[in-house]
């Protein structure tokens, strides 16, 4: 009559099957979702007509319906893109004392280059039947040549890659302090450099 | 000491009674990590590859543009031409600049200039149909885009 007072103790030996269970239910459903790309910013719709900009200054580049790459109308390998852009950044063509001098500058300095990075325009066109994918790669080398350039005159004077920093700035986990110093940091970097990457119908003189 | 000699050759038994609580931590881990699919998939959704990505942060702020082929179940009713996916529907070009309007003003005041339209596109898609949407968010006045792409090598795209 006693032992019937006890109260039994519950089996939680299939408490592991359940959860696994749940577990396996979770892995399978659940896609983790890819949340990045490549950021643009669409040029706005007005009417204001184009300065007019110096031929040198443009730098052209277009993709045609085969996925050929033309690059200031010659053929051109994808992997040869990122340099060639770099080339033209970097080119820094006015002389010194002029006011835009480009003193940061380690190109060629070719007058028939561009004059300042300031100035430096790329032009990319794409064919309406190229496909998407070519498209991306394109537009991930031309991302490329910026960062790099960018990441140099960080390295420079700040010790720090810009692809980082930009990084640290968006961390939600920074401080309201070191977030304005960045800030300040990156938009000088970014004014060295100003990405000005125009996907607008340029006239060609073909 | 003939009892306790016995008793040391056989092994203990090793307890399971921590295990529930490791799976159950892994269950919680997988839980919290993994975002479950608001929108099913109506259109082939093969993301091209990228290398210098940079992270969507907030969800809040983005809107979804999906293109590519209807899916395999879908192409005998509606052929291998790229559509446009909004929300839950496919839809033309001409719908777009309606349907994101309407998802902005969904959004409240405070974000909605800082509002990012994450294009996800098949790499296998024509550049024509992209540049159109973008003309049409041009008309709509909201130019900051993201082709939203996979982290990876880039020259995987072209084949």
């Amino acid at each position: 009559m006693a032992r019937n007072n006890e109260i039994p103790e519950v089996n939680a030996g299939s408490m592991a099957d359940i959860a696994f269970l749940l577990l396996i239910f979770f892995l399978v459903t659940a896609t983790i979702q890819t949340d990045m790309g490549l950021d643009r910013k669409l040029p706005p719709k007005d009417t204001t007509p184009p300065l007019p900009i110096n031929e040198r200054n443009i730098f052209r580049v277009s993709l045609n319906k085969n996925n050929e790459l033309l690059v200031e109308d010659d053929r051109m390998q994808m992997q040869d893109l990122k340099d060639a852009a770099i080339t033209f950044l970097d080119n820094g063509g006015t002389m010194v004392g002029n006011e835009d001098y480009c003193n940061y500058c380690l190109g060629e300095r070719s007058s028939s280059s561009s004059d300042n990075p300031n100035e430096a325009i790329i032009a990319f066109s794409s064919d309406r039947e190229a496909a998407y994918g070519t498209y991306i790669l394109v537009q991930n080398e031309l991302t490329a040549a910026y960062n790099e350039l960018r990441n140099r005159e960080a390295q420079r004077l700040f010790k720090s890659d810009f692809t980082e920093m930009e990084k640290a700035y968006f961390d939600p986990k920074i401080s309201a302090k070191t977030k304005l110093e960045l800030k300040e940091n990156i938009n000088q970097i970014r004014s060295m450099f100003p990405m000005r990457l125009s996907e607008a119908q340029t006239n060609m003189n073909l | 000491m003939k009892n306790y000699r016995k008793s040391k050759k056989r092994l203990p038994a090793i307890s399971t009674a921590s295990l529930p609580d490791i799976v159950f931590m892994l269950l919680f881990f997988f839980m919290t990590v993994t975002t479950i699919k608001n929108n099913t998939l109506l259109v082939d959704n093969n993301l091209p590859n990228a290398e210098e990505v940079k992270k969507l942060e907030k969800k809040d702020r983005i809107i979804e543009i999906f293109v590519g082929k209807p899916s395999r179940e879908l192409v005998e009713v509606l052929g291998t031409e790229p559509r446009i996916q909004l929300d839950n529907k496919l839809a033309n070009v001409n719908d777009v600049a309606p349907y994101v309007l309407s998802e902005l003003s969904k959004k409240p005041d405070a974000i909605r200039n800082l509002v990012t339209v994450s294009l996800k596109v098949d790499k296998d898609v024509k550049v024509g149909i992209v540049s159109d949407i973008k003309e049409e968010l041009r008309k709509v006045n909201l130019l900051k885009v993201n082709y939203t792409t996979y982290e990876g090598n880039a020259f995987a795209n072209v084949k």
